[in-house]
């Protein structure tokens, strides 16, 4: 379900790091918890992000979600698609639906994030309590 | 009691299955020492005979036998029965927010036909379904200017309306927000060269009544050239929406917000009434208040719902565009039935038929001797007259002849002493009118004769 | 036999198109009068350019038209008059119909704001008395009718608060709000200028003094709580709160949304709170409306009078009533003119009509009905708080959700049962919250009816939880596409 070559973090965002280069999204289980996802705000090519800060919000009828950077760095490429398309958040979250694209300048952060099996842990566990 | 359906024996009952013993065991949670032992100071109870008595007295002393050349931001309009027996249904003003969609589509219909009508009449691409009244959909276009240019300083007409001004104030102070008034012209409408003067890099918006407070209609072409070159937001503000009808709405406007009382609401001493706020798509999502959008069913059937709802405050609480809960639902349906029953001609034969009895009425007072319309400028419904001598007095002179001669204008703006704030609806009668007329020039008349009495001929002033 | 038109349809599910779509040129659904002035061409008064000719889709239909469209629209909605509507935290109880004519009495209804005083004074009576049956209720010593609505008068609350610290040299930085709280008391917080700091409740839903203790620095101006709070459980250790925010310097606020558990009970004033607003759409029965005009006034204790908004009604030594603007402390105007002046004139009916001990009456059977429907579904639906209810009871979808049936499915289910549902997902602190608020306008007999009908509810998600999923079943259009809505937003009709 989640891929092996990500990285995750605790509010449910993923990051794929090729290179300096990490390609950032929300995780199935963010989609399916905040259901139809309708709109999704997100900086532009430029803008600085910083870990563990928020750079954009998703959209549900009902809800308003930050979304939280896994690292620090500047936004390179934006996934247009999703202004147009925000259904695509649900369903397809881990490929067509990356929300940006970062020039890492700390690649080391990547290191603090969980591996597919941590998340998957993490998750079952806050679905226990 | 008469609204209570519960029997005692109901109470009873229900008390036993909760296993209490009395009443007052429910409230054993709240203190001893702060419960109200007393008897609450009130009138009544009264019976339904009684509650009318009471209020037919106070209704008495009120202004209903006066002909009204009141307007300023409230507006007398006829109002066809029609509108008071839809909204008497008990399905639509018994009902609440439209929060279950399947439950409450007529009211969410009827908000979608609203949202429509004002767009159709302000020449917007988008309506909210209303906001509580013109004074705070002002501000509230203000503050969606604020947060769309990420600028920090306002620009406002002085004649906008001066309590309008005056709410505005009031939510900006806590902001740090600049806020410069920009003066009329001799001709009553905005003074171009002092809004060049205060437009900066930082003025977000700028805000203008039209008609303005004085009655005048403004010119927005170079008014708007100027405001979005320097990268500010032009909201426009009408508080007679009625001149909608024959006067074109500023298509170069950002925002058209106001006052919506004319279409089918009761002047009711103040309110309620109805404002909105109309603006293009692409600021849909900083509109503050309640969005009505339409979908489908499961069966592909039109249906309507609350819509972008995560703008407002229940969702983003502390971070949502306004902290406005409620729009003013049963008023924009009076005004959505008002509208519908008028349609486009009606509206219109109205308009003409204001603008004729205003400009009968105004052509009249500038031959009385001493009195002068003084802005040379078009105008609807209102406008300004300058006394032949002391407004106050003037006032009272009329007031003996059942007439409410408009509004004194120096409570607002201290240099135009003894000018009257006058309008003219379908509701006053042309009788009405020339007995105006005729207190003037006998109050005009009176005051040359003082005038002679105490000074030789030959020396009056002008 | 010959098949129906597709389009014959029953009345209560039949189409009703957009009125737009009814119109056809040269209708029209009134007849003016002739002027009796001389006519005169709008065109030449205004000029070209300013002249609008047209009204490019404005609808074009004649009264019976207009009569038979939004009587039909109506018949689309539930109303309280329609049956009962226990939607928790509105007070949706009877909107008397005497309110509804007195309001529009001649010289009520038609007086102008900008009327002379002296000739006014009835209207100007209706707002002193309506004033000061609040304050008498509350217990607060001045009360304003100026805000349009609750979150209006919350905003006025703390601006006043603001004005007053400030006044003492120390307006402070923060205001402090309980998880549970209505969404408007944050997003007005954040108008006045004040940043909100949350306060978590603790195990009872109440306020942690503890935490509040903690809370409650010197860069805090106050306290915002709801009391009873949105769980509908009364803040026992209310005094000890206030004394607590008092002593540290600061105010506090009481959202007085929930005022219908307290009137003739226990007064605000005297157990603490500084300022508040009262609904007079909730509370004293004037009618909603399908969302408005609501009505806020404003009470405050002493200390805060000289900052309420501008003007006030005030009552001179020989009985006559004034408005007076010479307030030179006021927080300033929050709308134009006097406030909602038409629904002073129903709450002040309403009042008049009950007296003390018909709002003491209303009050403990609002109180009864909560308690009891509380206690008949706690067996089937989860209760998070076991404490006794005030006004509102809060339950949750904890099992059902087990079967993948949550709040917001129950809810339309219950639609068809013909009522009207709950409050769904509010409180935000108990997850798939069911918010009942049963008023005093329940009978026990339309309660147990109720109380079957979500005990049938609770059976059929445990038998076939696909139907209670797809309901509701018998209205005029089944669940309406949100996300489609939101997604690509069509918010007015186009030709």
């Amino acid at each position: 379900m989640y891929p092996e070559e990500f990285q995750y973090t605790k509010d449910h965002e993923w990051i794929r790091v090729d290179g300096d280069t990490g390609t950032i999204g929300i995780t199935d289980h963010a989609q399916k918890e905040l259901g139809d996802i309708v709109y999704v705000e997100l900086p532009k090519s430029g803008d600085a992000v910083t870990a563990a800060e928020t750079f954009g919000t998703v959209e549900s009828v009902k809800a308003v979600s930050e979304i939280y950077s896994p690292v620090t760095g500047e936004v390179t490429a934006v996934n247009n698609k999703l202004q147009e398309h925000p259904e695509l958040l649900n369903s397809d979250p881990h490929a067509g639906a990356w929300l940006i694209r970062v020039h890492l300048s700390e690649p080391q952060e990547v290191e603090k994030l969980m591996s597919s099996e941590q998340y998957e842990a993490y998750i079952r566990e806050a679905e226990s309590q | 009691m008469r609204y209570l359906p519960n029997s005692p024996r109901s109470r009873a009952e229900m008390l036993r299955t909760l296993g209490h013993s009395s009443i007052e065991e429910l409230f054993s949670q709240i203190p001893e020492q702060i419960r109200f032992q007393g008897r609450l100071d009130l009138p009544g109870p009264l019976s339904e005979q009684e509650i009318l008595e009471f209020f037919r007295q106070a209704a008495s002393q009120s202004t209903s036998e006066y002909a009204s050349l009141l307007g300023a931001g409230a507006y007398s309009h006829f109002r066809p029965a029609a509108v008071d027996a839809l909204l008497s249904r008990g399905e639509f003003f018994t009902a609440y927010t439209p929060y279950q969609a399947e439950l409450a589509q007529g009211t969410l219909q009827a908000m979608f036909e609203f949202q429509t009508l004002v767009a159709q009449l302000t020449g917007m691409e988008v309506s909210n379904a209303s906001l509580y009244d013109g004074s705070t959909a002002t501000t509230e276009a203000v503050l969606m200017a604020l947060r769309l240019t990420r600028r920090n300083r306002v620009v406002v007409a002085r004649t906008l309306h001066p309590e309008y001004r005056e709410v505005m104030a009031t939510y900006l102070r806590h902001l740090g927000t600049e806020v410069t008034e920009v003066p009329y012209s001799p001709a009553g409408q905005l003074d171009i060269a002092a809004l060049k003067k205060a437009l900066t890099a930082e003025t977000a918006v700028v805000v203008v009544q039209s008609p303005n407070f004085l009655g005048v209609i403004e010119r927005f072409g170079e008014v708007a050239e100027l405001v979005h070159r320097s990268g500010a937001l032009l909201v426009v503000t009408v508080t007679e929406p009625l001149s909608l009808a024959v006067v074109k709405p500023p298509a170069e406007a950002d925002i058209i917000c106001g006052e919506a009382q004319s279409f089918g609401v009761p002047v009711a001493f103040g309110g309620p009434y109805v404002g909105f706020l109309a603006t293009r798509d692409k600021f849909v999502r900083q509109m503050p208040g309640r969005l009505v959008g339409q979908t489908v069913d499961t069966q592909g059937r039109r249906g309507f719902v609350l819509t972008l709802a995560t703008r407002e405050q229940h969702i983003r609480r502390e971070k949502a565009t306004s902290n406005i809960c409620t729009n003013q639902s049963l008023c924009a349906l009076a005004a959505t039935i008002y509208l519908c029953l008028l349609g486009k001609q009606g509206l219109k034969t109205l308009a003409e038929h204001n603008l004729a009895q205003a400009h009968y009425a105004a052509s009249r007072l500038a031959t009385v001797p001493g009195a002068c319309v003084p802005f040379a400028s078009p105008f609807f419904n209102e406008f300004v007259v300058k006394a032949p001598g002391n407004a106050e007095v003037l006032l009272r002179d009329l007031r003996q002849e059942k007439i409410l001669g408009g509004v004194n204008l120096e409570r607002f703006y201290p240099e135009l002493r003894d000018h009257l704030l006058v309008c003219v609806t379908e509701t006053v009668n042309k009788a009405a009118l020339d007995r105006m007329v005729r207190v003037y020039k006998e109050f005009s008349g009176q005051k040359q004769a003082r005038a002679a009495a105490s000074h030789p001929v030959g020396q009056e002033k002008a | 036999m010959k098949e129906h038109p597709r389009h014959a349809r029953p009345h209560i599910t039949r189409d009703e198109n957009l009125i737009f779509e009814r119109s056809s040129p040269g209708k029209c659904g009134v007849d003016l009068p002739e002027p009796e002035v001389p006519a005169a061409s709008a065109a030449d008064l205004l000029g070209g350019d300013l002249y609008r000719d047209d009204i490019p889709g404005f609808p074009e239909v004649s009264e019976l038209e207009v009569i038979r469209h939004f009587t039909r629209l109506s018949t689309w909605n539930y109303g309280v008059d329609t049956g009962l509507y226990p939607l928790g935290s509105c007070t949706m109880k009877y909107n008397p119909r005497i309110n509804e004519v007195v309001a529009r009495l001649d010289g009520l209804a038609t007086d102008h704001p900008y009327a002379p005083a002296e000739l006014t004074q009835g209207c100007l009576k209706v707002l002193h008395d309506t004033a000061r049956c609040l304050a008498e209720i509350t217990g607060m010593d001045a009360v304003s009718l100026q805000p349009a609505a609750g979150a209006q008068g919350e905003l006025s609350g703390i601006l006043m608060i603001q004005a007053c610290l400030a006044d003492r040299g120390d307006p402070r930085k923060y205001i402090l709000i309980p998880d549970s709280a209505h969404g408007t008391n944050p997003a007005s917080v954040t108008t006045s200028g004040y940043q909100v700091r949350n306060l978590k409740s603790d195990a009872h839903g109440c306020i942690d003094l503890a935490e509040l203790d903690r809370a409650m620095t010197e860069e805090v101006a106050g306290l915002m709580l709801t009391n009873p709070n949105t769980l509908g459980i009364f803040e026992v250790r209310i005094r000890e709160i206030c004394e607590l925010v008092h002593r540290k310097g600061g105010l506090v606020y009481m959202d007085g949304a929930n005022m219908n558990a307290l009137v003739g009970v226990a007064r605000p004033a005297d157990f603490g709170a500084d300022v508040m607003h009262l609904n007079l759409h909730k509370t004293f029965t004037t009618p909603h409306g399908g969302g408005g005009p609501g009505s806020g006034p404003v009470a405050v204790r002493k200390i805060l009078e000289p900052y309420l908004p501008s003007p006030m009604v005030v009552r001179a030594p020989d009985g006559s009533y004034a408005l007076d603007y010479n307030r030179p402390k006021s927080i300033g105007r929050v709308r134009a003119f006097y406030g909602n002046f038409g629904m002073a004139v129903r709450a002040l009916a309403f009042i008049a009509a009950n007296g003390s001990e018909g709002l003491l009456q209303s009050t403990r059977d609002a109180v009864l009905n909560a308690n009891y429907v509380m206690r008949r579904l706690q067996d089937l639906y989860d209760l998070p708080y076991n404490e006794p209810c005030m006004h509102e009871c809060v339950l949750s979808d904890r099992r059902q959700a087990a079967r993948g049936v949550h709040t917001i499915d129950i809810a339309k289910r219950l639609i068809d049962y013909g009522f009207h549902p709950y409050t769904t997902a509010f409180p935000l602190i108990v997850p798939g919250a069911m918010m009942i608020e049963p008023t005093e306008s329940a009978s026990k007999e339309e309660l147990d009816e109720f109380i079957e009908a979500m005990r049938a509810v609770a059976e059929e998600v445990e038998e076939d939880p696909e139907f209670v999923l797809k309901a509701p079943h018998s209205t005029r259009v089944s669940r309406l596409d949100e996300a489609t809505a939101a997604r690509k937003p069509i918010l007015r009709w186009k030709p």
